[in-house]
């Protein structure tokens, strides 16, 4: 009997989901469009001349203006900020993962007094905005002599990333299995050997999720450097620089120019992306669904 | 060392008090300290070989391991944290030493001040709108994505084919730095060879066009545009991984009751994602209560605020760090408010759940 009227059930859904279907696909195509368009007018426009994509905001390049792109590297310094933002990038995110995990694992692993009231405070940490704190913090670097300087802003960048990294990494360290830990003690390994032979490669999958959350948080960061790293246009970073190059091309009407640093800065991150977009998205949503 | 002997010779003969056993002199005392603050394996032997080592083996381990990040973290995070409440009551300019405590006079000035209320206006209306809009376009695509496909007789519900290509691309805009996508969107937007005008007269709404997207009226909703823009692909990704952790057979059960794929999602899935939904709407909050970058770099001086933004102008351009901070507090206040509302619901559609 049941089975009869499943069976009928079935059907029927089965009509009503084709409608579904339809109407599903035409609005996910739609996202499609409205997400990966714009992404794709600013390359396809890299390639044109500026008085063509201002008579013609949607054409397409009828020559390649190769020009734009070395224009946008040579006289825009993008190189330049790209290789500020990867040095600074090579101090903080190894920072960040060394002391977050450094922290991370004495806070879950060993009970002693305070480790409760050390792993609140950086908790608390994120709740604070950080506009709240940005001007006494300028003020802080520039009594350190650090206000512009590379690292300062490394040292920034690690500090502000720690809250998040030590939460993510507390939970982690919580759920691998004590008994490594105990017979590599007993084995006579000291604590600090433990640490990186045993329960490093142990946290592997959590380090590299938030390694892969700081380096595109750090890499894309802009309140900081608007703020902390302003005396010198050559020490600029990435995002620093693209705003820049936005005013100077606005004056200097190219907008070819404009387009092809956006592109240049975009496109190595999509690419990487693309190649590691299953651990890219686990590793940017991994804070949110633990 | 006649003292350790004396020592000795008590424990083993079981009679000596505690106190007695652990006293230390003060040579070993020096030893013990400096075993604290040296590399284990410079560690002297009269303190390796003591039955106290372990412990503090282990204390030693602690300290090393968690001075250097949380003095880092009070540093630069902290100490400036606390400070900002201090600054908010004084009428420091910032570019020299000399201020003096005013107590809540930049309170009572932000409370008259227009600017900060537009502003205030146009934050909170990010906040607001920010994560309803993205996040119910988020639940839709996810539940599309993972529940809009042919109806098979095999599954109770299947995912749509391509799901993972159409997440990939979705996924887009987050992995854009803010810098990227404001440049980007500030070059749509503009009335001079932008594609907003230009699709508008495409469409035949000619009269839609604006002379200046951003810097009139509209762009507060030109900006809350971006921002949905830019988070709606990590919500399709991230509701899409909790939809999917859903056992099939809960789907099984309400389909065989004769639920359509309305209440299906409406008392299965997203019941039972809330508490990811949850996560999601408060840090989607904290981005809109944040919005500093798109303002800064896509919006003409002559346009909006937002609070961060509006902070930044009276911070670092207009010399006057103390009021800035004010605003600052005010807005640690809101994020604080808005962070109490979203506990409150939390607990309480749990109990429904």
């Amino acid at each position: 009997m049941s089975v009869t009227r499943s069976d009928g059930d079935t059907r029927r859904r089965a009509t009503s989901g084709g409608v579904l279907n339809v109407f599903a696909h035409s609005f996910l195509v739609l996202w499609t469009v409205l997400a990966a368009g714009p992404l794709l007018w600013v390359v396809v426009s890299s390639f044109r001349a500026h008085a063509d994509i201002v008579a013609h905001p949607f054409g397409l390049p009828g020559e390649l203006h190769l020009s734009n792109f070395s224009h946008a590297w040579r006289s825009a310094d993008l190189g330049r900020y790209t290789l500020n933002s990867l040095i600074i990038l090579a101090g903080s995110l190894t920072g960040t993962m060394l002391f977050g995990s450094m922290a991370a694992y004495v806070l879950a692993r060993f009970s002693f007094r305070g480790n409760r009231l050390i792993h609140l405070l950086f908790v608390g940490g994120m709740m604070f905005p950080i506009f709240l704190a940005l001007v006494p913090l300028f003020f802080v670097l520039d009594n350190f002599g650090l206000l512009n300087t590379r690292q300062g802003l490394i040292l920034v960048y690690i500090a502000y990333s720690l809250p998040f990294t030590v939460f993510f990494l507390v939970s982690f360290f919580r759920t691998l299995p004590t008994g490594v830990q105990e017979a590599a003690t007993l084995d006579g390994a000291s604590h600090t050997r433990t640490f990186f032979q045993i329960m490093m490669p142990m946290a592997r999958p959590g380090l590299i999720s938030i390694g892969i959350f700081n380096f595109l948080g750090q890499w894309n960061q802009f309140v900081l450097p608007r703020v902390l790293n302003v005396e010198d246009a050559d020490d600029a970073v990435l995002p620093q620089g693209l705003a820049a190059l936005m005013i100077r091309q606005s004056y200097e009407g190219d907008w070819g120019a404009l387009y092809a640093g956006v592109t240049l800065a975009m496109l190595p991150v999509l690419v990487v992306y693309v190649a590691f977009q299953r651990q890219v998205q686990s590793g940017l949503t991994a804070g949110a669904i633990r | 060392m006649a003292t350790t002997t004396t020592e000795r010779e008590s424990t083993a003969a079981g009679s000596g008090a505690v106190p007695a056993r652990d006293r230390l002199t003060w040579r070993e005392r020096a030893l013990f300290t400096a075993a604290f603050f040296l590399p284990p394996r410079l560690t002297p032997d009269r303190v390796r070989y003591d039955r106290r080592y372990r412990k503090l083996d282990q204390h030693r381990f602690i300290v090393w391991f968690l001075v250097p990040p949380v003095l880092i973290y009070l540093v630069f995070v902290i100490s400036p944290f606390l400070q900002a409440f201090y600054y908010s009551m004084t009428d420091w300019s910032g570019f020299d030493s000399e201020f003096s405590f005013t107590g809540f006079d930049n309170y009572e000035r932000m409370w008259h001040d227009e600017k900060f209320w537009d502003a205030m206006g146009n934050s909170v209306l990010l906040l607001v709108l920010g994560p309803l809009i993205t996040l119910a376009l988020g639940l839709f695509f996810a539940f599309m994505l993972t529940a809009g496909g042919r109806h098979r007789r095999s599954e109770p519900v299947s995912g749509i084919r391509g799901a993972n290509v159409y997440k990939i691309v979705y996924f887009f805009p987050q992995v854009l730095s803010i810098a990227v996508i404001a440049v980007m969107w500030g070059r749509i937007y503009s009335p001079h060879g932008g594609i907003v005008n230009e699709t508008l007269g495409a469409v035949g709404l000619d009269s839609w066009k604006q002379e200046d997207w951003l810097g009139g009226d509209l762009a507060r909703w030109c900006v809350l545009a971006v921002l949905c823009w830019s988070f709606v692909g990590f919500y399709v990704v991230l509701f899409s991984a909790a939809m999917s952790a859903i056992p099939t057979q809960i789907y099984e059960a309400s389909l065989l009751d004769g639920a359509g794929r309305w209440q299906m999602f409406s008392r299965l899935t997203f019941p039972l994602t809330w508490d990811t939904i949850r996560t999601g709407w408060i840090y989607m909050g904290i981005q809109g209560l944040d919005g500093f970058a798109l303002v800064n770099i896509m919006v003409p001086e002559h346009g909006m605020d937002v609070v961060p933004s509006y902070l930044y102008k009276k911070a670092f351009q207009e010399a006057q760090a103390g009021y800035a901070t004010a605003i600052g507090v005010a807005l640690f206040l809101v994020t604080l408010v808005f962070a109490l509302i979203m506990l409150l619901l939390g607990r309480r559609d749990r109990i429904e759940m």
